[in-house]
């Protein structure tokens, strides 16, 4: 049986079930980002809005500089392991074309959630980022794997 | 320094909700020209929204809607995002184009005619409520080139959302039903004043 978690902006959801499964519903330019230790099938995901922090905000999830990092904290107080950890990032679409520089969050988002990962050391096993469709996101504890939904097109797994 | 929306007082919250009636007034006007029958508007709800309850309040974050994305100029500045149900879409083609009207599958790919179709019909509703907002307060403003979107509800509204959380942690959407005959159509319109620019609103209706 699935345990299904939907998290919503700026949310976060650390867990050490594996019949949990994180969801994310129509992710645009936002960025989800799933750590995940496979040996003791312990993870979480976050859904980031905003590359970086804006002085006096004080939730880290909202902003990819930070979210990384306390993601990476979360993951670590449940007991997953820093050498068996693994990151996959889905989103950071860009919904409207156009030279708004509102419209280039996404891939900005996506750059800075890199940059962070590198800086911890955590491997990115999966990339479904950029383009110009939303996604649904589902990460499921059991096995890691990070199913992703676009309207019209077949589900995809990575 | 900037009011955020959670803040206004009612006799603000009053004057954005005629602001909303104006605007929706005229985008029922608008609508009858275009389709060339008399189009009724319900009177619109204007609501202060936590962001995170935007999607679920346009029907869900997976509903397939489509958004049309403009930014204000002049005297105030801000986005503004006019979104309906890709259903409710389809009802005014229909009524417009008859039998010629896209499937529901060409739209949703973003076919050349339904894009277009899509984008003159956003044009007109989102630049209805803009020129209310202008005439009620007296305010110069311009609008720039629509710019559309076919997706989830979620997918369309986040960008807004992001800049919306910068400042604060609410949103504006004013929700307006329009009426032809049997059908009923519902578009959702959300302004998102850039800081200091919803006070110099408040100040030209005379409610600050």
């Amino acid at each position: 049986m699935y345990n299904r978690v939907v998290i919503g902006m700026a949310e976060y959801w650390v867990s050490d079930n594996p019949e949990d499964v994180i969801c994310i519903l129509g992710l645009g330019s936002c960025v989800g980002l799933c750590l995940y230790d496979s040996g003791k099938k312990i993870g979480g995901m976050v859904h980031i809005l905003l590359p970086e922090s804006i002085p006096g905000q004080t939730n880290p999830f909202k902003f990819a500089d930070a979210a990384v990092p306390a993601l990476w904290e979360k993951v670590k107080n449940k007991g997953a392991s820093p050498h068996n950890i693994l990151a996959k990032i889905a989103g950071g679409a860009k919904m409207f074309s156009g030279t708004d520089s509102l419209f280039d969050i996404g891939k900005r988002n996506v750059e800075v959630v890199k940059a962070e990962l590198r800086k911890l050391n955590i491997p990115l096993r999966a990339d479904d980022t950029g383009g110009n469709r939303g996604r649904s996101i589902m990460f499921y504890l059991e096995d890691g794997r990070l199913e992703i939904k676009t309207i019209g097109q077949k589900p995809v797994v990575v | 320094m900037g009011i955020s929306f959670e803040k206004l007082n009612e006799i603000q919250l009053d004057a954005l909700r005629e602001v909303g009636n104006i605007g929706a007034g005229n985008a029922a006007t608008a609508l009858s020209n275009v389709v060339g029958k008399r189009v009724k508007m319900e009177v619109p709800l204007v609501k202060i929204l936590p962001l995170k309850d935007v999607p679920e309040w346009l029907g869900g974050p997976e509903k397939e809607v489509l958004g049309v994305y403009l930014t204000m100029s002049g005297a105030a500045t801000g986005h503004i995002l006019f979104v309906m149900s890709i259903d409710d879409a389809l009802k005014i083609m229909h009524i417009l184009l008859g039998d010629l009207t896209p499937s529901r599958e060409q739209v949703l790919e973003m076919d050349e005619i339904a894009r277009s179709a899509m984008e003159e019909i956003g044009n007109i509703l989102s630049s209805s409520y803009l020129s209310a907002l202008a005439d009620f307060t007296g305010l110069r403003l311009n609008h720039s080139v629509p710019s559309l979107a076919i997706d989830m509800a979620g997918a369309i509204v986040d960008v807004i959302l992001i800049e919306i959380s910068k400042r604060g942690d609410y949103a504006l959407l004013i929700e307006t039903e329009f009426l032809e005959e049997e059908n009923r159509i519902k578009g959702y319109f959300m302004l998102i004043p850039d800081t200091g620019s919803l006070e110099i609103i408040l100040q030209a209706i005379g409610v600050i």
